[in-house]
């Protein structure tokens, strides 16, 4: 699509808008509407008008109702095919097709390849009276049991031949083979298919170990699905004590089946897919979980190495050398300090006996002898005299004066 | 703990997992962290060969299973090609 769409680049080597013809448009148009999967493949209901036949035996149409209306086309070849024409316009009929572009006209249309009437009987209004039935009655809406996320039985219903089958199973064995498959064989197809579906979704569920339904059949016509919008069929998926997982037909296929199932797959493929882990991701998962668990024990004995590193330093700084060591270093810091101690306390001493010297310089009697005065004794006791009171008559005193001593008497 | 060969995949899975857990929350001793690590590479081992060498299994319940309490089982075998695609 995006390759068909590259087609038309929108501007042109010089960045000029590209100027499209009505053909390049045209086509345009008709590239998306055949991309869309819903319109190449649809049922539509509505009312006939402008029936008319060409000379060709091809017919043209018209279905429209209250808002809005679609031309179609009904080849010759395939109108010969068709179970119902319409007598003429008014008619409310079902009609299947594809819509494309007719290009001389510039016209989407309706190319019509099967016509239905919509009596009470068709299945059109089969399927919207059950499915307005059961709705209203609350059974889509009830609520869906989970998967499990590792099966371990898985019950396939469907048929045991034909390529659905295959394929689930090929499905399963390259994403779970774990996994045991229990295959409950059944029509798929016809008036007997739906009775038997609903024994084989009974049947499995009294399977021990089952923990997941698969329902499938692969694509067909509307009537070839019709087991599927099948009362009981439907009542019998909501009944189930296991998950169901309903895969019928294609990707655009909705049966009531669909509705009621607890996990709608839009193919048995897609079926199987959903019940299943992916083996290469759980195989990434694991591998996750392995690195992550070397990691982690890697880590911890990293951990574990640098804290006996730690403990180690911790205890050399413990042991006895270390102790002697710095006992040794802390006698002589104590010795330095005493000697420093020591050589303060002389220099102060020093200091102090230098002044005392100087105050007892100062002080020295000489010096005063020397300006005049004289140290006077008692010649018996040698005290000195500093009183008259001391002396009498006739004693003898000693003289002492700058230059040597004398004696006298006292008259 | 049981021995690895007896768990299922999903059991062996989910163990591997919550031990992952614990492992990664640290602060295990390193006796209990080895036992650990052993355990899950014998997890990792079994979870990988069983992802590689499983087959896939497949029976279908016999004719006269869908009527039974505990319906039999017989081996499946494909029938001849089929014309019918579903």
């Amino acid at each position: 699509m995006s390759e068909q769409l590259a087609l038309f680049p929108t501007q042109d080597e010089e960045g000029l808008p590209r100027i499209f013809t009505v053909s390049e448009v045209t086509q345009r148009i008709r590239v998306w509407l055949e991309a869309d999967r819903v319109l190449q493949d649809l049922w539509l209901v509505g009312e006939v008008s402008n029936w008319r036949q060409s000379p060709a035996g091809h017919i043209y149409f018209t279905l429209k109702d209250e808002q809005a209306t679609l031309r179609c086309v009904l080849w010759r070849s395939n109108a010969h095919q068709v179970g119902y024409l319409p007598s003429g316009d008014g008619e409310t009929v079902l009609a299947h097709g594809y819509i494309s572009v007719y290009d001389p006209q510039g016209v989407y249309q309706l190319y019509v390849d099967e016509l239905q009437p919509l009596g009470l009987g068709s299945w059109y209004v089969r399927f919207e009276e059950l499915k307005r039935r059961l709705e209203a009655e609350g059974l889509f809406a009830r609520p869906r049991r989970p998967l499990p996320r590792f099966p371990q039985r898985i019950g396939v219903v469907t048929s045991p031949s034909g390529a659905v089958l295959r394929d689930i199973l090929n499905v399963l064995r390259r994403r779970y083979p774990l996994a045991e498959v229990i295959l409950a064989p059944t029509l798929v197809q016809g008036e007997d298919a739906p009775p038997q579906i609903v024994r084989a979704l009974q049947a499995i569920a009294r399977v021990p170990g089952v923990d997941v339904v698969i329902l499938a059949r692969g694509g067909g016509s509307i009537e070839d699905l019709w087991a599927f919008n099948d009362e009981r069929v439907a009542r019998a998926i909501a009944a189930s004590p296991l998950p169901v997982v309903c895969g019928v037909g294609h990707e655009t296929d909705f049966t009531i089946a669909d509705f009621v199932a607890d996990v709608r797959a839009p193919t048995p493929s897609a079926a199987a897919e959903l019940v299943t882990p992916d083996r290469a991701e759980l195989q990434r998962h694991i591998q996750a979980l392995r690195r992550t668990l070397a990691v982690a024990c890697f880590d911890l004995i990293t951990r574990l190495r640098r804290r006996l590193e730690a403990e180690k330093r911790a205890l050399r700084q413990l042991s006895p050398r270390v102790t002697l060591q710095r006992q040794r270093q802390h006698v002589d810091e104590l010795a330095l300090t005493i000697v420093r101690a020591l050589r303060y306390e002389l220099a102060l001493r020093r200091e102090r006996l230098s002044g005392l010297h100087h105050r007892l310089e100062v002080l020295n009697p000489a010096a005063t002898l020397a300006r005049g005065y004289a140290i006077v004794r008692r010649q018996d006791d040698r005290r000195v005299v500093m009183r008259v009171a001391q002396v009498s008559s006739g004693d003898r005193l000693h003289v002492q004066v700058s230059d040597g001593t004398f004696a006298s008497t006292v008259d | 703990m049981s021995e690895v060969e007896h768990l299922t995949f999903e059991q062996a899975l989910a163990e591997l997992e919550q031990l992952v857990q614990e492992m990664e929350a640290g602060n295990l001793e390193l006796e209990r962290a080895l036992q650990l690590f052993e355990r899950g590479m014998q997890l990792v081992r079994y979870c990988n060969e069983q992802l590689d060498t499983a087959e896939l299994r497949v029976r279908q319940l016999a004719p006269d299973a869908l009527s039974g309490e505990e319906p039999g089982l017989t081996p499946f075998e494909p029938s001849a090609p089929s014309e019918e695609p579903w």
